[in-house]
């Protein structure tokens, strides 16, 4: 799998060949505080970049999370149905989202490295 | 507003050491929440005791030959009948019955009726009682005054160590005392569900009253965000979300604060519907609590009947963290009002199943005297 990638609406995707995972960085999951309720998207629905993907909510406020890319939908993380948390203790891990089998793998390439990311923090 | 024009409560410093997230609320920056989160800061609060700056509020005295009658002539309780050391829940009406704003209005001591007001209609309601009761009774604002509550089941034992007079008072008391070294007036209240109190002290004394409490270790400073999450679980309406100037006390489910001699009497400002409402006629919507099936419902969020049509809004909603699970409060017709009517939310679109339920969603626990 490939190193992460980032977006400047907090997201990332981690790219394993045409595959890929797509999260809300720990900026994110700080600045949301405690996830509550997340909505992940049914398997089989294709999403443009930029379409909303999936909802995480915190006890205050509900935020949408953008897919980076666009793609199908082959797997969704059901598990934070259940555990929503999950999204505040790893959410550079086992709080993904879903999985996307991207048209055009370049649009990974095309976003923000780690340390361009770290830096587009610092401006905020 | 620019956050250059926010005002900041005698406290504002103390809540940035703190580590808070500060936020426009009530034309004032306040915290809304600490280090903690909005989650850890509201079980916090339900398990051992949480500290609210709640300073935004406005605080009044009113005084003259007979206040508590002038106060009436705004209001459906019975302020006559307040006893000293008793405080009360009640709202301002206009005379169309609309709730102006609600409030707290309690005798501490013998100088009159001391009121504490939402901080985002002070100086409305001010301008209001000032102007309606000019020549029978005067209004002064205590604008140098601050407001702390501290609300949980071990409240009552924290404060007890500074203030040894607020262990005697129950809820919905209140007293004067010395305590922190400075005057404070103290009321058994709060706005959380959980025993707890009220504590009115100069501003000069904020700091230094917030440092002792906080000082202890079962105190933890709480923001607004768990104050939202606290008082929703408490099925408390807020003014401004749940009650507005087209609210009557009884599509707000506010009956219980009709006082008995003033309904007999349809003395009060709005009475000739308010009193249709009481019996039955006229009422349009009335304020449910809702147990909510999957995503919380926010204020906005349409309310359908089980067929699909829109038959009311969610004025507040979000996740009950001691309920464990997604709570609102909206407005519905009457004929869907009851316990148990099944209703939808929607949420994003989709319809989800709600249920009406009795609040409040968590237990009150107020510590009340035994007979």
């Amino acid at each position: 799998m490939s190193e992460l990638r980032f977006t400047k609406d907090h997201e990332w995707v981690a790219l394993d060949g045409d595959v890929a995972t797509i999260g809300i960085t720990a900026y994110a999951a700080d600045q949301l505080g405690d996830v509550v309720f997340v909505e992940v998207p049914e398997v089989g629905k294709t999403v443009k970049a930029g379409d909303g993907l999936a909802v995480v909510e915190s006890v205050k406020a509900a935020s949408d999370v953008y897919a980076p890319v666009g793609g199908e939908v082959v797997a969704a993380n059901t598990e934070l149905g259940d555990s929503p948390e999950t999204v505040n203790a790893v959410p550079e891990a086992g709080g993904w989202f879903a999985k996307l089998k991207v048209a055009d793998p370049a649009e990974v390439a095309a976003l923000m490295d780690r340390a361009a990311y770290e830096d587009f923090l610092q401006t905020l | 507003m620019s956050d250059a024009d926010l005002k900041q409560t005698p406290l504002y410093e103390a809540h940035l050491a703190a580590g808070a997230r500060m936020v426009p609320f009530a034309g004032y920056s306040m915290p809304v929440q600490y280090k903690d989160g909005v989650l850890k800061e509201h079980l916090w609060t339900r398990e051992h005791a949480g500290l609210f700056d709640v300073s935004h509020m406005g605080q009044a005295r009113l005084r003259g030959a007979d206040p508590f009658a002038a106060f009436e002539t705004l209001t459906p309780g019975d302020f006559t009948g307040l006893k000293p050391g008793k405080q009360r829940y009640s709202m301002l009406l206009n005379d169309a019955g609309g709730v102006v704003d609600d409030l707290m209005g309690s005798r501490p001591d013998d100088d009159g009726l001391f009121l504490v007001v939402n901080g985002a209609c002070k100086d409305g309601d001010f301008a209001l009682i000032a102007e309606k009761l000019d020549g029978v009774a005067e209004l002064e604002r205590l604008d140098d005054r601050a407001l702390l509550a501290l609300q949980g089941p071990e409240a009552a034992a924290v404060l007890a160590k500074h203030a040894p007079a607020a262990a005697d008072l129950a809820f919905m008391e209140t007293a004067a005392m010395t305590a922190f070294g400075v005057d404070a007036l103290v009321s058994r209240s709060g706005y959380t569900g959980e025993d707890g109190y009220e504590i009115s002290i100069p501003a000069s004394a904020a700091v230094a009253v917030w440092d002792a409490l906080l000082a202890d270790e079962r105190v933890k400073p709480i923001g607004l965000g768990a104050r939202d999450s606290l008082r929703l679980e408490a099925g408390l309406p807020l003014y401004g979300h749940d009650l507005d100037e087209t609210t009557s006390p009884v599509e707000g489910d506010l009956t219980f604060a009709l006082s008995k001699r003033r309904r007999e009497a349809g003395d009060f400002p709005g009475a000739l519907r308010i009193l249709a409402e009481l019996a039955g006629e006229g009422l349009q919507r009335k304020r449910v609590a809702l147990k909510v099936s999957g995503a919380p419902a926010r204020e906005g969020a349409e309310i359908a009947d089980e067929s699909g049509a829109v038959v009311g809004v969610v004025t507040s909603g979000g996740f009950g963290p001691s309920f464990g699970g997604p709570v609102a409060l909206g407005f519905v017709p009457q004929a869907l009002s009851a316990v148990g009517a099944r209703l939808q939310v929607i949420v994003r679109g989709r319809p989800q199943a709600a249920e009406v339920v009795a609040a409040p969603f968590v237990p009150h626990r107020y510590f009340r005297k035994k007979a």
